[in-house]
């Protein structure tokens, strides 16, 4: 049993981790590098009014001057500058992969648990569970925590990595609540469950200290939670079909 | 119902098993701090909303 429903998050994991990495380098990891290159003080926002992300040189602006003298601000050093390009993106691949397969097992493990009540898993149900899982995984973290680029400033790790737990588990539970609940009270426990986390509030800073002009980080935003949408709705379909195929689907029918 | 039941028994483990499997994984490429991790997992992370450093 457990090598089945393992082979089957492994194979959805996998599958869905790849075509995240595909739509990772479309549409994502140029931002990423664009951040970087404000992070570091390479571009400079408003050095040059027509192309910023052109022509860093001759910026002598006053606010460029403060813009670098604040880049000592130690937020992070990447390791080795020495990584390769290629290196570091097939270290982006690697780790997409395994963030998949992931999520891929904590689905089939839901999977499990609904069906010992009785729910039938099929490649559509799994779908709107990959739906939900973007919901708990990235759409409600997000909103207290947008989507960093790098670059930007943010308060405490520890904090936002108990905010994001604690957010996940609850959205979480609250869209189980309110998709497989049957009386009212569950709907409004679930959804008192979603709006908990957001009531609470995510660990903010008092300012904004961020280098990179806010259309970069709105794109680089919206771009995450679109890809994070289609490859979770990918994996859940994978999922769910191997689900069906397997001891789960067979013993519910 | 036995058959249900046993069944049920029969599940618990390896969904357990799993569960553990999927959270160590999920915390260790999402939120550990190692430097190495953290700089293997960089992109990655930003790019799928995790809180990175």
């Amino acid at each position: 049993m457990f090598q089945k429903m393992m082979t089957g998050a492994l194979i959805a994991g996998i599958s869905a981790g790849l075509l995240a990495a595909v739509l990772h380098f479309a549409f994502i990891q140029n931002y990423i590098l664009l951040g970087e290159q404000y992070e570091t003080g390479e571009l400079v926002h408003f050095a040059a009014p027509e192309a910023a992300p052109a022509a860093p040189e001759g910026a002598d602006h006053s606010h460029a001057e403060a813009a670098s003298e604040a880049h000592d601000h130690g937020a992070h050093e990447h390791g080795d500058g020495d990584v390769s390009p290629f290196q570091r993106n097939a270290l982006t691949v690697g780790f997409t992969v395994l963030l998949y397969v992931a999520y891929g097992i904590m689905l089939t493990v839901g999977f499990a648990i609904a069906a010992q009540f009785g729910k039938r898993i099929t490649a559509t149900e799994g779908a709107l569970w990959g739906l939900a899982g973007f919901a708990a995984f990235q759409l409600a973290p997000g909103m207290g925590l947008a989507p960093e680029l790098p670059g930007s400033a943010a308060a405490d790790l520890a904090a936002r990595q108990v905010w994001w737990w604690s957010t996940v588990v609850a959205t979480g539970l609250g869209i189980a609540a309110m998709a497989y609940g049957r009386s009212v009270i569950t709907t409004l426990a679930g959804a008192a469950l979603i709006a908990a986390p957001h009531v609470v509030g995510a660990p903010l800073l008092d300012g904004f200290y961020g280098y990179a002009p806010t259309e970069v980080g709105a794109i680089f935003s919206s771009r995450v939670l679109g890809v994070g949408l289609a490859v979770w709705v990918a994996l859940g379909w994978l999922a769910g079909r191997q689900w069906a195929r397997g001891e789960g689907g067979g013993a519910a029918a | 119902m036995n058959t249900t039941q046993t069944k049920a028994q029969s599940l618990l483990a390896p969904v357990l098993g799993m569960a553990v499997i999927g959270l160590t994984l999920l915390f260790a490429v999402g939120h550990a701090q190692s430097a190495t991790l953290h700089d293997a997992a960089h992109d990655m992370r930003h790019a799928t909303g995790f809180p990175c450093h």
